[in-house]
């Protein structure tokens, strides 16, 4: 059974549709996350969700309970929802004690002492709970924040933004940190993010929205090896669009040679009909682009960045087209130099040009 | 050259105390009517039903707009006709009465709005993150964002209770013998008027200089 379930969503500010049409459902235990830029109707779709909004058209179901439809709501207080504010909204005149037993209304006493204890330590505060929000730190008060969404065991969590007040190695970990402890409760949980490392590092399942839809649902090894359109390839990982022409169904000739895709190459999205000879666009990652000295093809250092262990370089290839390329950092070259480069594409990303 | 002759103080006193009790009866009821009265205005206000909200501020714009020396002048001369009518005859202290109601409608009109402004500056997502935990809005109100609104108003309510604790002399228009008035009047009797009401600003001054201190370190302290 589905813990949630979206059908047909539509929410509209005056005459700005800002969520069009938007249908997921979500099995139980399932992390999911919602990535994309800002207004893109993202976070106006988590608060529909939580019932902070009302819905224009479409369905929401929790648990199999439909709880918004048009002109009916349920409040937000009657959903079961744990929700994780973006700037965690602790309770500043209450003890992490307090502030995470907050919803724990029914319970004795003895029962709730033993949840806040058992959140405590599963959030790695334990002998903590006596301190106000405001003696953490911003990670610390991140995790109280989940925890007091925890405690009445939710049906469903939502997370706004939840690490964007925190600095980025921060993040990183927390985000795998809070990844363990929601699937550690065996939760079901939305992360609403622009922040793709944040959504990759959490989700098992994202939606890329723009524009009030979602583009593609999909899992991130998906999402960034088999875009499903050209905004989702622009926006999920780096890359560079090179015009190419397609030979067969496997192969696509660019300026930098032929590609031979292992399979099929991907033309769901377009150029399905149009066959040999057909223009397309194809996707080129950083790492589809390798550095080899033994190679004929030249190309010459734009720009470098350097990353630790890596080196991205921006490439002019002959006829002026830019490429990326994801170098191991001790193929140290300066700017202007020429270096050989090689293609090593594994499966091919192509989209139909659009006519112009 | 006018000579002083403060001789007449020291058998007033135990006047004068009486009249301070009187002052201090008046501006206790006040707050505690006028904090309570003023945050179910504040709260109706800006509460989601139009009629009640329209309402509270209809009654803050009322007593607001309004100078005080009339208002207790009104309730001095309405007062007593309703008590009559609701309890008949016995009400022994008239004036006194008259005065408590007065400025406890009054003041609760000034403390709505100071509370109202407090209730504002607590942040909207501690509303979301209340209903969120299963509150319904009046829990959310009641459990997260008045504690709040309240430590960030302490000063505030304090500095509209030593300007109330100073207005309270205005109940000298309908003869009630609170310090002030009694101070008038002893100073009246004896034709001792410019010391009586030297003294009085006197002991108006350090009791309201002194409060005001308090208020300030307790500002200061809130800053950190």
């Amino acid at each position: 059974m589905a813990q949630l379930e979206l059908t047909g969503i539509v929410q509209r500010y005056g005459a700005h549709t800002v969520v069009d049409g938007v249908e997921f459902r979500l099995a139980t235990g399932t992390i999911a996350c919602l990535l994309g830029p800002s207004g893109c109707g993202k976070t106006t779709l988590l608060r529909c969700i939580a019932g902070f909004e009302e819905i224009a058209g479409g369905e929401i179901r929790i648990h199999d309970r439909v709880v918004s439809r048009p002109g009916r709501r349920t409040p937000p207080e009657k959903r079961e929802v744990g929700m994780v504010f973006q700037d965690y909204a602790l309770f500043p005149h209450l003890t992490v004690d307090a502030n995470i037993g907050f919803g724990l209304v029914g319970a004795a006493d003895a029962e709730r002492r033993r949840r806040v204890d058992e959140l405590l330590a599963t959030i790695g505060l334990a002998g903590q709970g006596g301190k106000y929000p405001h003696e953490l730190s911003g990670g610390q008060q991140q995790r109280v924040a989940l925890a007091r969404a925890l405690a009445p065991r939710p049906q469903l969590v939502l997370l706004d933004e939840p690490f964007s007040n925190l600095d980025v190695d921060l993040r990183e970990r927390l985000s795998v940190e809070v990844r363990d402890i929601l699937k550690s409760q065996g939760m079901t949980a939305i992360l609403v993010t622009h922040d793709q490392h944040e959504a990759f590092a959490m989700a098992d399942e994202i939606g890329v929205m723009f524009d009030g839809r979602i583009q593609q649902w999909d899992s991130p090894y998906n999402l960034y090896h088999r875009p499903g359109n050209r905004f989702v390839a622009d926006f999920v990982g780096q890359g560079v669009f090179v015009p190419g022409s397609v030979l067969d169904a496997r192969r696509v000739e660019v300026e930098l040679g032929v590609l031979e895709s292992g399979v099929p190459v991907d033309c769901s999205i377009g150029c399905a009909a149009c066959g040999k000879g057909c223009g397309v666009d194809v996707l080129l990652r950083p790492d589809d682009i390798v550095h080899d000295d033994q190679s004929p093809l030249q190309a010459e250092v734009l720009n470098k960045a350097f990353r630790g262990a890596d080196i991205l370089y921006t490439l002019r290839l002959a006829s002026g087209q830019q490429v990326l390329s994801l170098v191991p950092s001790h193929h140290n070259h300066a700017l202007g130099e020429k270096i050989g480069i090689r293609l090593d594409v594994d499966h091919v990303i192509a989209f139909k040009t659009p006519p112009r | 050259m006018y000579e002083f002759d403060w001789s007449s103080i020291p058998g007033a006193l135990p006047l004068l105390g009486k009249g301070l009790l009187v002052t201090l009866e008046v501006t206790l009821t006040a707050i505690v009517v006028g904090i309570v009265w003023g945050t179910l205005l504040a709260v109706a206000r800006l509460g989601a039903n139009p009629l009640l909200a329209g309402l509270a501020a209809g009654y803050v714009n009322l007593f607001r707009s309004v100078p005080l020396v009339m208002v207790i002048l009104w309730f001095y001369l309405i007062v007593p006709q309703l008590l009559k009518a609701v309890f008949g005859e016995g009400i022994a202290d008239i004036r006194l009465t008259s005065a408590l109601v007065a400025f406890a409608l009054f003041e609760a009109a000034y403390y709505s709005e100071i509370i109202r402004a407090g209730i504002q500056s607590v942040p909207r997502g501690q509303v979301a993150a209340g209903l969120a935990l299963g509150f319904t809005p009046a829990q959310t109100m009641r459990l997260i964002v008045l504690p709040q609104a309240f430590r960030n108003m302490v000063p505030l309510l304090l500095t509209q209770a030593i300007i109330l604790f100073q207005d309270t002399s205005l109940v000298y228009v309908i003869g009630l013998s609170d310090f002030f008035g009694t101070a008038y009047k002893v100073g009246d009797r004896d034709g001792r008027l410019v010391e009586l009401l030297l003294f009085a600003g006197a002991v108006y001054f350090a009791i309201c200089f002194a409060a005001s201190q308090v208020v300030r370190r307790l500002q200061s302290r809130g800053v950190q």
